[in-house]
């Protein structure tokens, strides 16, 4: 099912028109009402007027995470404050979180493109829709809701917490779809067990994951321990929430809702546009937003676009799955996780060499990280209960400061790989294929 | 009366003990004992060698964390509850043994100890006759 096919279908001539009006529209917009793009842009001696269509996306500037911080918390909202009708916020665990402000008119457009995948996934107005991502200041919750509302479905914000409650709303209340993390899908097909519940006693049809990368091993598990067909649902608060892009039924990648969210691939180390089929750095230029509107924002994220007519009837350009990050920022077990985050607790306990690596795997479907680090010499003890116990405060520090828990490995000194240059502090051993 | 034992960092990685003593054979330091204490990702490699200081240097040039703990090291009779009556003086005077390790060879069996208080734990082997031994 297509909610929209006037724009999920439209014709590449007349979507390429449409970006191009649309563009053209937003860069005049940001120049006059966003103080940091008008000086980006006479820096680099881009008039609104040089933009003609589409395809000059490439003259503009980039945004990066790092420019939302510095303009923490209003410095790059475009509408006046009294047009914002809703604020939200990244966890900003390293410094400013990212504010991000919506106006009506925003909101609109994102239970439109939510509404979209919803749709995409089967789900009509007849169903029971569960949405378990957090409700707060995280986009993700009220993001899902409001298109789950816009559908005319009937929404449950179960929000996260009290598996076992929402086990038995979603048995007893016959909830038929749900949106959550894929770890979380895994724990609720977990605590079903444990219930002694089993698929057949629950009716949920599909579910819509994302805010952290699966797999297709977590997909084929999640469709068989909890008895849906399971889709991707991607998005990132700077540029929206959820809804920036969906799986159909082809599962063949995510359609991109382009209409309002222009997807370009850079080479993150040379930032220069790369052509379809080839894998890296996702941007996204955010082609209606009033709120704020971001040009050319760098998401970090690593995949690969797909242009071509898919099988669903849809037209639009598909991104594949995210196959990594190009900064060192790690998602583990859905938190965002900066080795410098490690990094700094590790330089304030003089037990410890300032060396220091990550390793992250997956077993059985969660996320593991642990934590090598050299014990110095004048702190090695013989007695192994002092040796634990330093061991313990690292531990106990760590999961303060990253929100996880991390298995600390004391090494010895010098045994941690020191590398020419630019130094290596991370081992990702997952597969995100 | 007391011995200088030396205490080796190791990670638990296959070959790490045979580092430590390939290097000790390779400048021709004897080990007379050793003991090994583990935990899940370290452990810690405990030995009595011939001129433990040089031991160290070489240990410390080769970038292994080491360091030197005093032990008693006692000889008593290889028989049965031989150790026994040595220990019930121990614990009798209150003192903690943190860990020991021992090998016995014919008539004799040479026994480290790792105590809480090594100037008491002295005290009290000679006291009850005990054969304290000053080197392996």
């Amino acid at each position: 099912m297509i909610w929209n096919p006037n724009k999920e279908c439209m014709s590449r001539d007349e979507m390429h028109s449409l970006q191009s009006k649309r563009l053209q529209k937003l860069v005049t917009y940001v120049y006059h009402n966003v103080p940091f793009y008008r000086n980006k842009m006479q820096a680099m001696d881009i008039a609104p007027e040089d933009i003609t269509s589409i395809d000059d996306i490439v003259k503009l500037p980039f945004t990066t995470k790092q420019d939302l911080r510095d303009n923490y918390p209003y410095g790059l909202q475009a509408a006046p404050a009294s047009e914002i009708v809703r604020v939200h916020a990244s966890s900003g665990t390293t410094g400013n979180p990212t504010i991000v402000g919506y106006t009506r008119k925003d909101l609109a457009v994102w239970s439109e493109v939510m509404t979209r995948c919803l749709t995409a996934y089967g789900i009509t107005r007849e169903d029971t829709f569960s949405v378990s991502y957090g409700y707060g200041l995280f986009t993700g919750g009220l993001g899902a809701h409001y298109g789950v509302e816009n559908l005319g479905a009937t929404v449950i914000p179960t929000s996260t917490g009290n598996t076992e409650k929402h086990i038995r709303l979603i048995r007893d209340l016959k909830i038929t779809g749900i949106a959550c993390t894929p770890s979380y899908a895994l724990y609720l097909a977990e605590t079903l067990d444990k219930m002694g519940l089993s698929k057949d006693d629950i009716s949920l049809r599909a579910g819509a994951f994302g805010a952290e990368p699966w797999t297709e091993n977590m997909r084929r598990e999640i469709e068989e321990r909890l008895g849906l067909k399971a889709y991707n649902l991607y998005g990132l608060s700077e540029i929206m929430g959820p809804g920036v892009s969906y799986e159909c039924e082809q599962q063949d990648g995510s359609h991109i809702c382009e209409d309002h969210f222009y997807p370009e691939i850079i080479n993150p180390d040379t930032l220069e546009s790369m052509p379809y089929g080839e894998q890296g750095e996702l941007v996204f230029t955010t082609l209606t937003k009033e709120g704020m509107p971001l040009l050319r924002y760098r998401t970090k994220d690593l995949c690969t676009l797909m242009e071509g007519k898919c099988a669903c009837g849809r037209t639009s350009v598909r991104m594949g799955r995210i196959v990594g990050r190009s900064d060192d920022m790690l998602i583990i077990r859905g938190i965002n996780v900066f080795p410098s985050q490690v990094e700094s607790v590790i330089l304030d306990m003089p037990e410890f060499e300032p060396q220091y690596m990550l390793v992250v795997d997956r077993v059985n479907n969660l996320d593991t990280l642990q934590v090598q680090v050299e014990v110095r010499r004048d702190f090695f003890s013989d007695d192994i209960g002092r040796m634990l116990a330093m061991k313990k405060v690292l531990s106990d520090k760590l999961k303060s400061v990253l929100s996880i828990g991390a298995d600390v490995r004391l090494m010895e000194p010098g045994s941690i790989e020191r590398s020419q240059g630019k130094s290596k502090h991370v081992i990702d051993n997952r597969e995100l294929k | 009366m007391r011995i200088k034992q030396l205490s080796v960092f190791l990670e638990n990685k296959t070959g790490r003990i045979n580092e430590v003593a390939k290097i000790l054979g390779k400048y021709g330091f004897n080990m007379h004992a050793f003991s090994m204490a583990e935990t899940p990702d370290f452990g810690i490699l405990r030995l009595i060698v011939s001129d433990v200081d040089k031991a160290v240097d070489v240990l410390r040039e080769a970038n292994f964390a080491v360091m030197l703990t005093e032990v008693v090291c006692i000889s008593c009779s290889n028989e049965a509850g031989a150790l026994s009556s040595i220990l019930e003086h121990l614990a009798a005077q209150d003192i903690f043994i943190e860990y020991m390790y021992a090998f016995a060879e014919g008539d004799n069996a040479n026994v480290v100890i790792r105590p809480n208080d090594i100037d008491k734990c002295v005290d009290v082997l000679k006291q009850c006759g005990c054969n304290i031994v000053d080197c392996l």
